[in-house]
């Protein structure tokens, strides 16, 4: 064998491997026609693809009344809250935008083409608004772009920082939102029943990130737990929790918590906060312990020979590693609780969804269910789409470092 | 190295051990400090809505169930009028709630595997709509997708005179009317025909089965236990001196239908939400389900002779459904969950049943109880249920 390979020419005289070319029929005939019932298929569908296309096409551009989105945009985005306020809600986009920009700079290799048309977009939505958002969204897209000049300039600190400032970005922006105590002066207290729109959309979201992921981990390491009382009583809130739909904890949540702390008045958001964190806990405690019950028994056991008490285990060694065993999965436990929040419209509250209905009992807009209803399709869809892109990059990136 | 001190060898442990650095006793002590906070908090949860309730002037009890609940429901599976009991109204949501859930479960089961097939399928138009379709449902809320059916479409259809006609189907804002059997008197006979039909066609199958076991040999099974059925069932229909069913039409009344099968605008948006939602779902389970089957085993399949149809039914299929049945019983769950959402288009479930008993009693506690009890049983059922089935479709290792 070994003469017979030495005595051929070098290697890089081999014919590179037939590559597959198609012409435009080629593809036509493998993709579309490969087989009498693959062309039947193509037809049907073809044909109902192109109707429902054309009377789709018809309706949105000579017939929907694009005017409700146009002229209600403001509440469909922050609802009530307040004109004066407003900058807070753009300082939080800002600061997202900065952080984005930062991210994708350090661990966003190879992929300038989308950053561009990621940092496109604010300038791009910057041309469609007028007076204070086009300044406003200008701001952002700036900021993006000095987030990835920044990120250019690699050093280790940096993206410390960086992660420092995912972790306290989040409760930032409930901070900035709500404001503080002093009735006047730049934060002044925003009362909760104020916010609305996509803003208490997404801050119920935040919230319920925020607080139910420690109260998640606290459940599964509970649930994994040697002690048996600590177990039965974690397996019995996980699996109450997970066996009920989310509107009848929300309803609990808006009906007994003022009978369970008499005295203290808990406004509706807040109600509905937490309705949403108990809810989402024992979704994340099982996602988490997903993750606990893939770390192998040895990482324990060397745990343990390095002398670290439980504690200190759990901590160093074992969390670390589960988490991160599962970060796809808890990004999507956080796209399914983006859309729950939906849900709160039910318990009267105005998100996008409370807004959208308040909007159709506008008179001017009567009737207008579609074109309303299509449009918060649109913003949740767009928002789902971006996680779950992220969270595939970022599933596949996490597969290519093990 | 050398010349580091070894530590002293560690003493013999002694039996007089100081208790309160036991391992046992810590562990002890440590759960009932869990347990006695949980219990505290419990404790003073309780006793302030106790406080509360009767500042209110509202004693707990599930006695009020038996007064009468003065109100209408919309649609309901069993007789009920205003003057029934809260109990009987509550029953009424719960069968609408396990109708439109078994409905829905078994659609979405249909389409899920169709999408699921689509998104496998060789046809690239085919594919990239299935792919369109999972990734529409996947990433807009349920209760977004229900109010749209519900307001978009079904509310913006014409009224019942000017219905939209679909062979023998009306299409209007009542809803969708259709050709239905009414029974007729010889029905509870022709009940009893169907209950043996269903006996014999099942004794028939056994019998093969055991033959095609005995005989080693495959034998035709589904063909004839079918057939058995089917031959009774029309025998029966013959034989009996009126038929047990007569059909009948939709009339087009004055502002509804009369006669016919008429299904609700609330119940056909429901259904169709929770459908095609939870199908997006189970095709993406199915598709990876198949997937997971391993090439070789197609091609050995084949190199054993058998032909498409048998591979996919006897090699493919069993293995897939391994993978199959966990994630596919947590949609079920899902969607039985998901139909508390009628509520929000005024489709009398259990919930929105409950929903109203609050408003109208107060009884708040007692509702939510009921409630969470219930759909806490119906979940602990079904993933018994599917357990049972998964363990008979599991990979018996040896």
């Amino acid at each position: 064998m070994s003469t017979t390979t030495t005595s051929l020419p070098a290697r890089a005289e081999a014919l590179p491997p037939p590559t597959e070319r198609y012409t435009v029929l080629g593809w036509l005939h493998k993709n579309l026609f490969s087989t009498w019932y693959n062309a039947l298929l193509t037809v049907i569908f073809g044909v109902v693809v192109i109707l429902l296309l054309r009377s789709a096409l018809e309706w949105a551009l000579t017939q929907a009344r694009w005017e409700v989105i146009t002229a209600n945009l403001r509440l469909f985005m922050v609802g009530q809250y307040p004109a004066a306020a407003t900058w807070r809600a753009w300082a939080c986009v800002v600061l997202l935008a900065l952080l984005i920009g930062l991210s994708w700079g350090i661990w966003g290799r190879n992929q300038r083409a989308g950053a561009i048309t990621f940092g496109a977009l604010p300038f791009l939505l910057a041309i469609l608004a007028h007076g204070e958002a086009r300044v406003a969204l200008l701001i952002v897209g700036v900021a993006g772009a000095i987030g990835f000049a920044l990120s250019r300039w690699r050093s280790a600190q940096l993206q410390r920082i960086t992660i420092l400032g995912w972790v306290i970005y989040f409760p930032l922006v409930i901070l900035l939102i709500s404001g503080l105590g002093s009735a006047d002066g730049p934060l002044s207290l925003v009362t909760t029943n104020l916010w609305g729109g996509l803003l208490l959309t997404l801050l119920l979201t935040v919230v319920g990130i925020v607080f139910s992921f420690p109260l998640g981990v606290l459940l599964a390491l509970g649930r994994q737990s040697s002690l048996p009382i600590v177990r039965a009583l974690c397996v019995i809130y996980i699996e109450v929790i997970r066996g009920v739909p989310l509107i009848t904890v929300l309803f609990m949540a808006q009906l007994m918590l003022p009978l369970f702390l008499p005295g203290v008045t808990i406004d509706r958001v807040v109600r509905a906060m937490a309705g949403i964190v108990l809810f989402s806990a024992a979704y994340l405690a099982e996602n988490v312990r997903g993750g606990l019950q893939a770390i192998p028994r040895g990482q324990y056991e060397a745990a343990r020979a390095l002398g670290l008490n439980t504690w200190k285990m759990m901590l160093l060694i074992i969390l670390p590693q589960a988490l991160k065993a599962v970060i796809p999965i808890l990004v999507g436990q956080f796209i399914a609780l983006f859309k729950d929040t939906s849900l709160v419209v039910i318990v009267g509250l105005l998100d996008l969804m409370g807004i959208a209905k308040a909007v159709l009992a506008q008179p001017d807009f009567l009737g207008l269910q579609a074109e309303v209803y299509l449009f918060v399709a649109l913003v949740y869809g767009v928002f789902c789409y971006l996680m779950s892109a992220f969270s595939q990059r970022l599933e596949a990136r996490l597969n290519a470092a093990r | 190295m050398a010349n580091v001190p070894l530590p002293p060898p560690d003493s013999p442990p002694r039996m007089s051990r100081v208790f309160w650095r036991d391992d046992r006793f810590i562990q002890l002590a440590a759960q009932l400090i869990v347990l006695s906070i949980v219990a505290g908090l419990a404790i003073i949860l309780v006793q302030n809505m106790a406080a509360s309730l009767q500042r209110q002037g509202i004693a707990l009890g599930f006695g009020f169930l038996d007064n009468a609940a003065g109100f209408d429901i919309g649609e309901s599976l069993i007789r009920y009028t205003n003057s029934d009991t809260f109990a009987r109204a509550l029953l009424v949501g719960l069968l609408n709630t396990l109708l439109v859930s078994v409905l829905g479960i078994v659609l979405a089961t249909i389409l899920g595997i169709i999408v699921g097939i689509a998104r496998l399928s060789s046809n690239w138009l085919v594919n990239r709509l299935a792919w369109l379709f999972i990734e529409l449902m996947r990433n807009v809320p349920l209760l977004v997708l229900l109010i749209f059916i519900y307001t978009a479409f079904f509310l913006k259809l014409p009224r019942a005179r000017q219905a939209i006609r679909l062979g023998p189907i009306y299409l209007s804002n009542r809803g969708v009317a259709m050709p239905w059997g009414e029974p007729t008197e010889t029905w509870p006979i022709y009940l009893y025909i169907i209950i043996a039909a269903v006996g014999s066609a099942v004794l028939v199958a056994i019998g093969l089965r055991l033959w095609q076991e005995r005989s080693g040999r495959p034998k035709p099974i589904a063909l004839p236990a079918l057939g058995t059925f089917a031959a009774m069932a029309v025998v029966g229909w013959l034989v009996l001196p009126q038929p047990p069913l007569t059909i009948t039409t939709p009339q087009i009344a004055a502002f509804n239908f009369r006669g016919g099968l008429v299904l609700t605008p609330e119940f056909m948006a429901l259904l169709i939400g929770l459908v095609i939602y939870t199908a997006a779902f189970i095709g993406e389970v199915v598709r990876a389900g198949i997937q997971s089957v391993p090439r070789g085993q197609v091609e050995a399949a084949r190199a054993l002779g058998l032909n498409s149809r048998r591979t996919l039914q006897l090699v493919v299929f069993p293995q897939a459904l391994r993978v199959i049945i966990p994630p596919l019983t947590s949609q079920y769950l899902n969607l039985t969950k998901n139909s508390s959402l009628a509520v929000a288009i005024g489709y009398p479930d259990l919930f929105a049943v409950s929903g109203t008993i609050i408003n109208q009693t107060g009884r708040a506690v007692e509702m939510i109880a009921v409630v969470m009890g219930v759909y806490l049983s119906v979940s602990l059922l079904t993933s018994l249920l599917m357990n049972w089935y998964n363990r008979r479709v599991r990979l018996v290792e040896r």
